[in-house]
C-alpha cells in the first residue's frame, strides 16, 4: 500500500471562454514497477497508479492509462479547452483500489 | 590476482573529454522566474587550483535544468511539501511543532547558507540534521530521526528550499578551522582500490566524461538533491559515502567527524554559488 | 604475465564497458502496436515525439507526443521488460491532442508513438534514446 500519496496540480485560475489553457499534475507514488527484488532475493511486487481522469463540468478531457513505465511520481502535462466556468476533477487509480482525487476550480469569462 | 583484475578492468573505463551531444543547456537559472540562482562565480581565496566555480546544475543536461526551474516540475519540492505538513504538526512530549518556535519556514531562510557551522554549546560543527535532532530531543522531547530517513531528507529539503539564491556563507576560520583543515585533507587523500580523491575528479577533471557521467565540480550547493537515479532526495553524507564506495573503499559514516569536517569543506568550495536545494540532479 | 582465460575475458569486458548500454529490443513492441492498431500498419506523418537524445538517467526521461486530430495517442519503449508505457485517450474538451510525461527506459532503445487519428487511420513517430549509466556515486 503506498503511503503518503498526495496529488498535486496546476490549472490556470481564469481563463476566457474557449480558451486553451495547459494543466500539469504530479502524484507523489513509488511506481512499484514489478521489476525490482528485495534483499532476499525475491520479486517485489508492482503497485503502480494505472489510470488518470480528467473532467470538466462531467465532460471528459483526457483518459490516460499508466504502465510500469512511468516514472515514480508520475508526472502528466496536457492541454484542456475551457468553454465556461467551473471545475477541473483530477482521479487517479491505484492498482491496490485506492482512488485520489483533487479538484481545482476556473473562473471563464 | 584480484587486484590485478580489477585494476586491468579499471584501465578500460578511461577519463575522456569529449561531450556527448546532448540537448541545449539553459543559460540562467531562475527559478519560478522570481529566484535567481548565481550559479557560476570566481572561486574563493583557499582555493589554489580552480578559478571560476560553477553548480552543478550548469553540467546536467538541458532536460535536467529544466526540472530545476519551476517547483512544479521540480520533483524534489513533493518532498518539501511533505516536510511542510511535518513542520506545523506537534510531535512528542512537549507538544510543540517546529512552528511553534520557529515560526513560518522562510523565517529561518538565514539557517541553510551558514550550514555547517561550529556550535559553541557543543564545542564541534554542526550540520542541519544535527539542529534538527537537538531540536527534537532536547525541546520537543521527540524522538531523533535518523540520519538518511525520509522525514530528516524531507526536513533539511525544506530547510534548503526556502533560502534558495541566497550566498553560501559558511564560515571556515575561528573555531571551525580545524574541522575544516581536517576536511581539506580528506578532500584530497586517495582512498579505496581505486586510490581516488575527491580532487581526482571534482577539481582535476570536472567536465570531463567517467564513463558516461559528466563529472562536476562536486559542489554541494545543490543539497540535499532530488536524484533522478534514487527518485528521492538525497542527502550529501550519503553522496559522499556512495563516492567513496565506488573507489572499492571503505566510506565514513553517516554522520561521522570526517563525513562533518568534509562536509564544511566542500560548503567552502562553493563559496561564490548560490542556496540551491533541493537540486535536480542525475 | 600471463593470463588465464578468464582474466582475458574480464580483461576484454572492462576494456570494452561501453559508456552507453547496448541498444535493447524486443519483438513484443511490435506485437503491442499491432494490438493497439487492430493489425493495421501505422503511417508515417502527422505526429511528433519529443525526446532527448541523451537520457540524463533512465529513471526519469520526459518525452512528450503530439498528434493533432488524434482520438488517441499510445506509447511503447521497444527495449523495456514490457513495451506498454502509457496510453493517452482525448476527451472532447482535450485543447490539444498531446501530452507530456516522466519514463523509465531500462537502456538504449527505441520508443514508438502510435496515434489513432479521427478518422480511424494510424500514424507513428519513433526515436531512439541513449540511455547511460553514470560513472559513480550515491
Amino acid at each position: 500500500m503506498a503511503e503518503n500519496v498526495t496529488p498535486r496540480v496546476r490549472v490556470p485560475r481564469d481563463a476566457s471562454a474557449g480558451e486553451v489553457i495547459t494543466i500539469k499534475t504530479l502524484i507523489s507514488h513509488p511506481m512499484e514497477s514489478g521489476q525490482r527484488r528485495d534483499g532476499d532475493g525475491n520479486q517485489i511486487p508492482r503497485s503502480i497508479i494505472n489510470r488518470f481522469t480528467c473532467d470538466f463540468n462531467g465532460e471528459n478531457v483526457l483518459d490516460a492509462t499508466f504502465e510500469p513505465a512511468i516514472s515514480t511520481n508520475p508526472f502528466l502535462e496536457f492541454q484542456a479547452t475551457v468553454p465556461e466556468s467551473g471545475t477541473f476533477v483530477f482521479t487517479w487509480y491505484d492498482d491496490d483500489g485506492s482512488v485520489y482525487t483533487e479538484e481545482k476550480e476556473i473562473a471563464v469569462s | 590476482m584480484k587486484e590485478t583484475m580489477l585494476k586491468s578492468a579499471v584501465c578500460g573505463m578511461a577519463l575522456l573529454a569529449l561531450p556527448l551531444t546532448a540537448s541545449a543547456q539553459e543559460a540562467e537559472l531562475v527559478i519560478n522566474g522570481e529566484i535567481e540562482v548565481t550559479t557560476e562565480a570566481p572561486a574563493a581565496d583557499h582555493m589554489d587550483y580552480i578559478r571560476t566555480v560553477r553548480s552543478g546544475w550548469t553540467f546536467r543536461t538541458g532536460e535536467t535544468q529544466a526540472l530545476q526551474m519551476d517547483d512544479f516540475d521540480n520533483p524534489g519540492m513533493l518532498y518539501v511539501e511533505q516536510a511542510m505538513s511535518v513542520w506545523n504538526t506537534a510531535e512528542g512530549e512537549a507538544g510543540e511543532s517546529c512552528a511553534s518556535c520557529h515560526g513560518a519556514p522562510e523565517d529561518m531562510a538565514d539557517v541553510r547558507p551558514t550550514l555547517p557551522k561550529w556550535n559553541e554549546e557543543a564545542g564541534e560543527v554542526w550540520t542541519a540534521e544535527m539542529y534538527i535532532n537537538d531540536c527534537r530531543e532536547n525541546r520537543m522531547q521527540a524522538e531523533a530521526w535518523d540520519w538518511n530517513s525520509q522525514p530528516m531528507r524531507n526536513m533539511t529539503a525544506l530547510l534548503s528550499s526556502v533560502s534558495r539564491g541566497m550566498p553560501i556563507d559558511v564560515q571556515i576560520d575561528g573555531p571551525a578551522r580545524e574541522t575544516w583543515e581536517l576536511g581539506k585533507e580528506i578532500y584530497y587523500t586517495r582512498y579505496g582500490q581505486l586510490e581516488l580523491s575527491c580532487a581526482n575528479c571534482h577539481e582535476d577533471n570536472y567536465d570531463n566524461l567517467i564513463r558516461a557521467d559528466h563529472l562536476s565540480q562536486g559542489q554541494s550547493n545543490g543539497f540535499p538533491t532530488y536524484r533522478l537515479k534514487n527518485a528521492n532526495i538525497v542527502s550529501l553524507h550519503n553522496r559522499f559515502r556512495g563516492c567513496i564506495r565506488d573507489t572499492r573503499g571503505e566510506p565514513f559514516a553517516l554522520g561521522s567527524p570526517e563525513f562533518i569536517a568534509l562536509e564544511l569543506y566542500v560548503a567552502s568550495r562553493g563559496l561564490g554559488l548560490d542556496v540551491e536545494g533541493p537540486a535536480v540532479r542525475n | 604475465m600471463t593470463f588465464s582465460r578468464r582474466q582475458t575475458l574480464l580483461l576484454a569486458l572492462g576494456a570494452s564497458a561501453a559508456a552507453v548500454l547496448p541498444f535493447r529490443a524486443s519483438a513484443a513492441v511490435e506485437d503491442a502496436i499491432a494490438e493497439f492498431t487492430g493489425g493495421a500498419t501505422p503511417g508515417e506523418g502527422g505526429i511528433t515525439l519529443t525526446a532527448p537524445e541523451i537520457a540524463e538517467n533512465g529513471n526519469t526521461v520526459p518525452i512528450e507526443v503530439s498528434a493533432p486530430g488524434a482520438a488517441a495517442i499510445a506509447l511503447f519503449a521497444a527495449g523495456n521488460p514490457t513495451p506498454g508505457v502509457a496510453t493517452f485517450n482525448f476527451g472532447p474538451l482535450a485543447g490539444a491532442h498531446m501530452a507530456s510525461t516522466r519514463i523509465r527506459l531500462a537502456g538504449t532503445q527505441d520508443i514508438v508513438a502510435v496515434a489513432r487519428m479521427a478518422d480511424g487511420s494510424f500514424v507513428q513517430a519513433r526515436q531512439e534514446v541513449k540511455v547511460t549509466i553514470g560513472g559513480c556515486g550515491g
